[in-house]
């Protein structure tokens, strides 16, 4: 002990473990989405190892890239495990933090005091976006690069200096080698720096104000006389030996994808990326990863591109105001109204379906389709914003209001040249605002019960 | 209620899953055959890649792989493989086992020849989503006066390959129906030395050939997965008695 008593002596060594890991008290009712959480540290840790064997044998080298990597998968001893990890470890990461991100939502966990646990995040999900768009590219498959092309272009849509741009981030006018250099730059080096960074920030901050739960509760309120929450438990042992399990769960489901099924079906490693860029060969279906397709489909739904890209930003930039749009003093869905849990619903099913459409090709009714799911996600923000005080707000009017607004949009977008198809589409599925806006706003205002709010207990259930 | 926001997540997948694809008609293409790949028949692989060598790897290219590699995986000395390395190195040598599987011909020659270079085929089995559009293309060849080398393909319309194996097939005409429109079943013309099961396993051989070479590590990588999850399983269930154990106190 006297190593520790010297250390101690010069860093706060005791004192930060005891403050993170042995006296921090969490609340004892964590679920299954309380994993998510130590489950993504694993991920950017398993993805930084990975990604820095990865790197002592690839090329970063128009020329060579898409060479090396199939050298990695043939002569480097162990080298399709370490890829293998690292592109299935790309998509799981994902998994894990939109399952990290729907608990935030469903129990409140934005709200404060957590807000700048919620900013930071925010700034982890976008770091996490840029490093996986940059590292697809380094295979130099065609998806690599047509991906990288779509998305890159739409930089070009700024106005006036949408070249200056879309050619700075290229490095070149075309994507060519320099792009490639430069991704890679940020891909190994810059981004994975900010992630770490912003990760620490984003402990020191949670620890700060003490973990949410699923029932809102907050646990500092009640404390017992040396000043320990009554509901809390310290983090070390409980949530350390909880937490393993976890972790074997999630290495048996990520072992599997290693092992068994390395492309994930066509999903974690497209198909097509199997083939070396081409730039004079356009793939017939540019897709990008799964895990951007919800922002894709809401790109494809404005006609107009540079709309289209703000409407693509703002479906990210929507979830940073989160905090200042959901007023509702109850945190936890399980004591907020009916209306709230089904607004929560409509929302979880439209991610998923315009992540669904983003992968597949345009036809008139998928079309129509995205663009009504664009619509009620960002209708979502605007019905959360109306269900912070649902005893006195004017249901009936917000109803009005966001449907003329829908309406509104919708003259815009309506075209004397559609097809007879595509308008008896476009009739049918103005069902799905109305049907949303029914649901949420309508119901709980003729319907008392889906009004109604539970009082939230003092102290954690179960 | 405590499983509510599990179920809430469990209902927005499948909903959206069911939703989803109710709107999709896939585009018009020709439904590939069912190739029944299986890359443990060592004999079959070595096979296709005694075909690869002799029919194919003049054109195509295998250079990412290497000949001894191949021979190690399908069971093969280096004395079984070297008869059937034709490509030469810079110096007009034959290359030796440990080579890369490059081929001789200049792109600038295919492209006079073909109008189109011959792709490199090491990892064409990936990037088709697996074997069986390969088996269906190499028995989709049918005759076609219209095409340069007077053939074309169902799986590959106007595909710039000639029928390499015509020798083996034969040539194939495809059938019309009443109205005088091609429908997609091909019959024997003239028949080749293979009768048609013959042919058929040939095809197989070579798109077993062509599936192993696309990835090699899946010749172990169930085995290392099997190992790999018994022994988690083993560690889930101490992880899971460590923990009970723990929280035991925990009300
Ligand atoms: C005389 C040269 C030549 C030979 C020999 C040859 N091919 Fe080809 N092959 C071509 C050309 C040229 C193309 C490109 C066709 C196109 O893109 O239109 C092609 C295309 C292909 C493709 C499609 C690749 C893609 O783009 O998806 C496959 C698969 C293929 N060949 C397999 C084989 C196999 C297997 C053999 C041996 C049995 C073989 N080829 C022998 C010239 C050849
Ligand atoms: C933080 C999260 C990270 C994510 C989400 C991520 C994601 C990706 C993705 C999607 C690919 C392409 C997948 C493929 O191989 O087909 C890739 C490739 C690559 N990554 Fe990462 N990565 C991360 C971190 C890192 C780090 C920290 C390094 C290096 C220090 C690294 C090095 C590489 C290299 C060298 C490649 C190219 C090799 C290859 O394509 O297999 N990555 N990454």
């Amino acid at each position: 002990m006297s190593l520790l008593n010297w250390i101690d002596s010069r860093f706060p060594l005791t004192e930060t473990w005891n403050k993170h890991i042995a006296e921090y008290y969490a609340p004892k009712n964590f679920n299954f989405f309380y994993f998510f959480g130590s489950l993504a540290m694993l991920c950017l840790v398993l993805q930084i190892v990975t990604g820095i064997f990865l790197t002592m044998h690839y090329k970063p080298d128009a020329e060579m890239a898409f060479a090396s990597v199939e050298y990695i998968m043939r002569d480097v001893p162990g080298g399709w495990f370490i890829r293998y990890m690292h592109s299935t470890g790309a998509s799981m990461f994902f998994i894990v933090i939109y399952l990290h991100m729907f608990r935030g939502l469903i129990y409140g966990s934005f709200k404060g005091p957590r807000e700048l646990v919620w900013l930071i995040g925010m700034l982890i999900y976008l770091a996490l976006m840029a490093e996986a768009f940059m590292g697809y590219l380094l295979p130099w498959g065609q998806m690599s690069f047509w991906g990288a092309q779509v998305i890159i272009n739409l930089f070009n849509t700024i106005p006036y200096i949408g070249d200056v741009v879309s050619t700075t981030i290229r490095g070149d006018f075309v994507i060519s080698d320099p792009t490639l250099n430069r991704f890679f730059a940020f891909h190994v080096v810059a981004v994975p720096l900010i992630l770490v960074g912003l990760v620490f920030v984003h402990i020191v901050a949670l620890h700060t104000v003490g973990s949410n739960n699923p029932d809102g509760v907050e646990i500092k309120k009640l404390k017992d006389e040396k000043g320990i929450p009554l509901d809390g438990i310290a983090f070390h042992p409980y949530y350390t030996v909880k937490d393993i399990v976890g972790v074997v769960v999630f290495l048996i489901v990520f072992f599997f994808i290693v092992f068994f099924m390395p492309e994930g079906g066509g999903y974690f490693i497209e198909h097509a990326n199997f083939e070396p860029a081409n730039a004079l060969k356009t793939p017939e279906h540019i897709a990008p990863v799964w895990y951007f397709t919800p922002f894709y489909t809401v790109l494809r739904a404005v006609p107009d591109p540079w709309y289209g890209t703000l409407a693509m930003f703002a479906a990210i930039a929507v979830l940073f105001v989160l905090p200042w749009l959901d007023k509702n003093p109850i945190k936890s869905v399980r004591y907020r109204n009916k209306a709230h849990l089904i607004n929560l619903a409509w929302f979880s099913v439209t991610f998923i379906v315009l992540g669904v459409l983003g992968v597949m090709a345009v036809t008139d009714g998928l079309k129509e389709l995205g663009t009504r799911g664009t619509q009620i996600y960002f209708l979502f923000f605007a019905v959360t914003y109306v269900h912070s005080r649902p005893r006195q707000v004017n249901y009936l009017m917000w109803f009005v209001i966001l449907l003329v607004s829908v309406l509104f949009w919708d003259l815009l977008r309506y075209d004397s040249s559609f097809t007879d198809n595509q308008s008896s589409l476009f009739w049918q599925m103005l069902l799905i605002p109305v049907a949303y806006l029914a649901t949420t706003l309508l119901l709980p205002h003729f319907v008392g019960a889906a009004n109604e709010e539970k009082e939230v207990p003092t102290r954690v259930t179960g | 209620m405590k499983l509510n926001s599990f179920k809430l997540l469990l209902a927005a997948a499948f909903l959206s899953l069911a939703v989803a694809p109710a709107a999709y008609s896939a585009a018009e293409k020709e439904p590939n055959l069912d190739a029944n790949v299986d890359v443990s028949d060592k004999v079959s692989l070595a096979r296709g890649a005694k075909y690869y060598a002799n029919f194919c790897m003049g054109c195509h290219s295998l250079e990412f792989s290497r000949y001894n590699r191949v021979a190690t995986d399908l069971g093969l000395t280096e004395a079984d493989i070297k008869p059937l390395i034709f490509t030469r190195d810079d110096d007009d040598n034959i290359h030796k086992p440990g080579a890369l599987m490059v081929n001789a011909l200049r792109t600038k020659d295919a492209i006079r020849w073909f109008g189109i270079a011959p792709p490199d085929l090491t990892v064409i089995a990936r990037s088709r989503g697996g074997g069986d559009w390969l088996y269906s293309y190499f028995k989709g060849f049918y005759k076609d006066d219209s095409r340069p080398f007077g053939v074309n393909n169902l799986y590959f319309p106007n595909v710039g390959m000639p029928h390499v194996l015509q020798e083996l097939q034969g040539l194939q005409q495809r059938e019309v129906d009443a109205d005088g429109n091609p429908t997609s079943t091909l019959t024997i013309l003239e028949p080749g030395k293979l009768s048609v099961g013959e042919y058929d396993q040939v095809a197989k051989d070579l798109t077993n050939f062509l599936v192993y070479v696309g990835e090699p590590a899946q010749l172990h990588r169930t085995f290392y997965g099997i190992l790999t999850l018994l022994f988690l399983l083993v560690l889930l269930v101490l992880s899971y008695l460590l923990k009970k154990e723990f929280w035991k106190d925990i009300h």
